[in-house]
């Protein structure tokens, strides 16, 4: 039992927290024009590609770091606290680059992983379909093989940022006639290929980060089956050797809390009344020790980890509880800002920078994304405490 | 960086889980119960032998030196296993304000004592009042000659009647905060003026209405400065809380694993019910909530051990988060248990009604979420 960072992974902090406090103005979401977002991200990625920062928990040899798994957390963590915009790459650094690591063919990492490290390309994840969604092994894409190429045909949905990726990672299925987890394979696709359509899907924030995709005779060459044919199911969801703990949510989380008790302590006149409530002491602090106990919780993944174990329904655990923390911490700030919590960023009126009315939506959708709660506390049951299947 | 046990602590808990599995068995703790004395003298002088009474005493004063995050490694065991008596009044609230205050004197002569098993002992703090803090301490301690006189009552005392002696929070003045004005007495438990009166209380536990009428104190046996007791208490109050915790999270893994077995275990419309999503999530729920008290107690005991600057802010956290989350499993693990939890003869209430009396000591989850206000400044 020991809770202190070793001076290195303290240096370690330190180095990242300043570089972000030199590259990442805290207030850019309120500089850069919405539609300007995604430029935005894209060249802090690139920024952060000159350091080596992208994928500084790859191996050396792939361009990464090769950082320890508490340097991963720490990682994680100070870039989600200042908001860093990480999302234009990470289904490359955090998804396929990964399994290409692991599964990929020479010639596949030669031609992926650099350019994923230098933040050049960026990748989409073609895994859900309408009717697999929860139940992914139901998905029914198809995949046939025809001399060297695959023909894909089918539809995903929610396909975050594939009207701006050069890849995508997709499953589809090979195998018809074998029990569904069995018949899937993994492909990289070429986002510019012919016969792939992509429909704007615009979420309840009113952004455009999701997508359906179709798929009409999408010729793959076979070199960019990634692993063996039908094993798709089990590198979809096999344990990568990288930090799962989901330190994201609850940093984010904390940098909000942290802003939501600056407020209430030096509230403006209008809203003295509000936050002088006497339940906003309790609420605040109830949020403070949860979400400590958030931090913990994700702690004890990369702990586990950390000592050469594979962690089980932990990060599960770590999932739903950090997501679902979110979820409770941005009903709390819209309660405690009454009638001003429902105004959106940019309103004339809007305290937090409408912060809380982003948060409430978002994390609506954070505890359906990756797996919904009911999935993770079935996985929590079912893979962690043996009870049987129902 | 590691959240987990180390070697060392490994083997205490494995040792102490072994050895309670066959000193504590259930029907010792149902005998406790309704024992007047509420612990087994023979599973104390057992108890003692293993060094337990001294694990956190000094070498020097026959303790084995160890330290707060073991402490609470052997006290998630006591948690475990619902161990009766006076242990953590004893080493918590009167080892440890003895370690951290008493005289090289008042230390040569009873922490070797504690630590071999020979003296019970336990804080006198709260009133009828209720109150944690200092402004709940209204016990009367007037100096006369080279003596101090107390006069007053002392309620929820853990276990004052089979001590031998009680560290008691008294006044013997007021100043301009509640705090000042604080003195701690080391007080023979048979003194003339004395008397105690067992509650009856829900976890059927023992703490007493202990009664000073005219109980005379030798000057000798004042325990830090006049007036400036307080911090020990505090101090002391700290450690309490975090023994809270560490009980807590045993008693709710218990009663999650008994939980869990039933589950599997119990058939219903022809299956087990554990095949149930309804179960299966409070299951998993639950899971969570042990987990997480689990390590926001080790932080809070690490913290304490370590003098980290939010050492008492973890605490207040980790009593908060316990208080509740320990009581949302007891709660889950008597609705899966569905009538046989109700049963006074099915192990899983001695579980329930224990787990209340621990979230309401050393404060509950209200109590200390003020606490966290107030270290925040909100």
């Amino acid at each position: 039992m020991d809770f202190r960072l070793s001076p290195e992974d303290e240096a370690w902090r330190q180095e990242v927290r300043s570089w972000l406090r030199q590259n990442l103005p805290p207030d850019w979401e309120d500089r850069i024009p919405e539609e300007q977002g995604w430029e935005f991200a894209r060249d802090f990625a690139r920024k952060l590609a000159q350091k080596g920062w992208v994928v500084p928990h790859w191996p050396k040899e792939y361009g990464g770091l090769g950082l320890d798994l508490w340097k991963q957390l720490i990682y994680r963590e100070e870039m989600a606290y200042h908001r860093a915009p990480l999302g234009y790459v990470a289904m490359g650094t955090d998804w396929a680059g990964p399994t290409i690591i692991v599964y990929g063919t020479e010639e596949q990492k030669r031609e992926h992983l650099p350019r994923i490290a230098r933040a050049e390309v960026m990748w989409c994840q073609g895994f859900s379909e309408p009717n697999a969604g929860s139940d992914l092994a139901n998905l029914q894409t198809r995949a046939v093989r025809d001399g060297d190429e695959y023909v894909v045909n089918g539809q995903k949905i929610w396909t975050s940022g594939a009207h701006r990726a050069d890849w995508m990672i997709l499953l589809a299925r090979t195998d018809p006639e074998a029990p569904k987890h069995k018949g899937i394979s993994y492909f990289l696709l070429d986002m510019k290929s012919p016969g792939i359509t992509i429909r704007p899907l615009i979420d309840m924030m009113g952004n455009h980060a999701f997508n359906q995709v179709f798929f009409e005779n999408v010729r793959v060459p076979a070199k960019n089956l990634l692993g063996e044919e039908n094993r798709g199911w089990y590198m979809a969801t096999t344990t990568l050797n990288f930090e799962r703990s989901s330190i994201g949510g609850v940093a984010a989380s904390l940098a909000l809390l942290e802003e939501l008790v600056r407020f209430v302590q030096d509230a403006p006149p209008e809203l003295a009344y509000l936050c002088r409530q006497p339940r906003v002491r309790n609420r605040l602090a109830d949020m403070a020790v949860e979400v400590q106990v958030g931090r913990m919780l994700s702690y004890n993944v990369v702990s586990i980890q950390a000592q050469g174990r594979v962690p089980t329904y932990e990060a599960s655990i770590a999932k739903l509880y950090n997501t679902e923390l979110g979820l409770r911490l941005a009903r709390t700030g819209i309660s405690i800002l009454g009638l001003y919590g429902q105004l959106k960023p940019r309103s004339k009126w809007v305290r937090l920078r409408g912060r809380f009315e982003r948060q409430y939506l978002w994390m609506t959708g954070m505890v359906v994304g990756g797996g919904t709660s009911e999935i993770q506390r079935n996985l929590i049951a079912i893979r962690g405490l043996g009870l049987p299947r129902g | 960086m590691d959240l987990g046990l180390d070697e060392q602590q490994e083997m205490l808990r494995n040792f102490a889980r072994d050895f309670l599995e066959k000193e504590c068995p259930e029907q010792l703790v149902r005998e406790m119960e309704e024992d007047e004395k509420g612990y087994s003298p023979e599973l104390w002088r057992k108890m003692a032998e293993q060094g337990w009474m001294g694990l956190i005493i000094p070498e020097e004063y026959g303790g084995a030196g160890m330290r707060i995050t073991d402490l609470v490694v052997l006290l998630e065991e006591f948690g475990r296993f619902l161990v009766p008596g006076p242990f953590i009044p004893t080493v918590v609230l009167g080892a440890y304000p003895i370690m951290l205050a008493g005289t090289a004197q008042q230390r040569e002569q009873l922490l070797p004592r504690i630590a071999s098993g020979e003296l019970i002992m336990t804080m006198a703090l709260t009133e009828p009042s209720a109150k944690w803090d200092a402004d709940g301490v209204e016990l009367e301690a007037r100096k006369e000659g080279n003596e101090y006189v107390l006069n007053g009552t002392k309620l929820f005392v853990q276990d004052a009647h089979v001590t031998d002696f009680m560290v008691v929070v008294a006044r013997t003045g007021r100043g301009a905060t509640p705090e000042e004005g604080i003195s701690l007495f080391l007080v023979d438990s048979r003194s003339p003026g004395i008397k105690f009166e067992l509650l009856r209380t829900i976890a059927s536990d023992k703490q007493c209405e202990v009664t000073f009428e005219n109980v005379r104190v030798p000057a000798g046996n004042l325990l830090g400065e006049e007036g400036k007791g307080w911090p020990i208490v505090h101090k002391t109050k700290l450690l309490a809380a975090v023994a809270a915790c560490a009980y807590l999270v045993g008693l709710s893994q218990q009663d999650f694993d008994i939980t869990l077995n039933y589950a599997k275990e119990r058939v219903q419309f022809g299956r087990p019910i554990g095949s149930f999503q309804a179960i299966q999530h409070k299951l998993a729920d639950a899971v969570i909530d042990v987990d997480g008290a689990r390590f926001i107690t080790y932080k809070a005991a690490w913290s304490l051990q370590e003098n980290e600057p939010d050492a008492e802010l973890m605490v207040s956290m980790a009593k908060a988060w316990c208080s509740e989350a320990s009581r949302r499993v007891v709660a889950h693990g008597q609705q899966i248990h569905g009538g046989i939890g109700f049963t006074k003869d099915y192990k899983i209430q001695l579980y329930f009604r224990r787990q209340k009396w621990m979230e309401l000591m050393w404060g509950d989850a209200d109590y200390h979420r003020e606490l966290v206000a107030e270290k925040l400044q909100i």
